[in-house]
């Protein structure tokens, strides 16, 4: 029992890794859609609309979505994990912030899909 | 469970342990993230109305974007999103190994702290109509 090597499995490198990759796709459509706002997208909401339903503007928003979400839950998850002990309790708030996070990405896909 | 052989030092007086800066950073970081996390459904909401076809949404949105309370919950957003920006390239750069020795995190966490702040003030301003 002593020399069990209990990270031996790599619990845990997955989720770290998508944290950080997740975080650098949405720096980056952050940037962009900044300057896009300074480009004048946001003028009118004429130019907001239009801006917003441009094939490309589309894929790398449904990206962000995906990527905020997958990012918010292994974060969520994190803190449930260090601050919320009774294991039934635990895993009802997974449950909840796994459903929300699956709802916030349909509804949020569906406003970019339906323009 | 091996037996405790060393008397380990306590130091638990909680009014005299001080977090270091880089410490408060981080804490922030989870603060902004959980933050984010609770006002998604509100954000969502914000986009949804923005980009609405009809006369009435394109009313909703100006509606509750004028409303001071959203504004002041879009303000601490504002600050949460920067902070977990910046704080979030600090800890991408630590990762790869910049900026890892004690002096430098904690120039960089003080970094993280007034540009995320300074930011803020910047767009809050800009949201609530100052110029």
């Amino acid at each position: 029992m002593k020399n069990r090597i209990v990270v031996g499995a790599h619990y845990g490198l997955k989720d770290w890794l998508a944290q950080r990759i997740t975080a650098v796709v949405m720096a980056t459509y952050t940037i962009m859609i900044l300057a896009a706002v300074m480009g004048g997208a946001t003028r009118s909401q004429e130019a907001w609309r239009s801006f917003m339903s441009h094939g490309f503007i589309r894929f790398v928003t449904f990206i962000f979505i995906i990527s905020l979400c997958y990012h918010a839950w292994v974060g969520i998850r994190d803190i449930w994990m260090d601050y919320v002990k009774p294991t039934g309790v635990r895993l009802s708030l997974h449950v909840l912030t796994l459903l929300a996070l699956i709802g916030y990405a349909g509804w949020a896909i569906q406003i970019i899909w339906r323009l | 469970m091996p037996e405790v052989t060393r008397q380990r030092p306590k130091f638990l007086a909680l009014n005299e342990i001080r977090l270091p800066l880089a410490g408060i950073a981080s804490i922030l970081h989870r603060v902004s993230g959980a933050g984010l996390f609770l006002m998604l459904p509100l954000l969502v909401w914000l986009l949804q109305l923005s980009l609405g076809s009809t006369p009435e949404s394109v009313t909703a949105f100006k509606a509750v974007a004028d409303n001071l309370f959203v504004r002041l919950i879009l303000l601490g957003l504002v600050w949460a999103f920067l902070h977990h920006f910046c704080m979030g390239i600090r800890l991408l750069l630590i990762d790869m190994h910049i900026g890892v020795e004690k002096q430098q995190s904690h120039k960089s966490a003080k970094a993280v702290m007034a540009v995320s702040l300074t930011l803020t003030l910047i767009f809050g301003l800009k949201l609530l109509g100052v110029y």
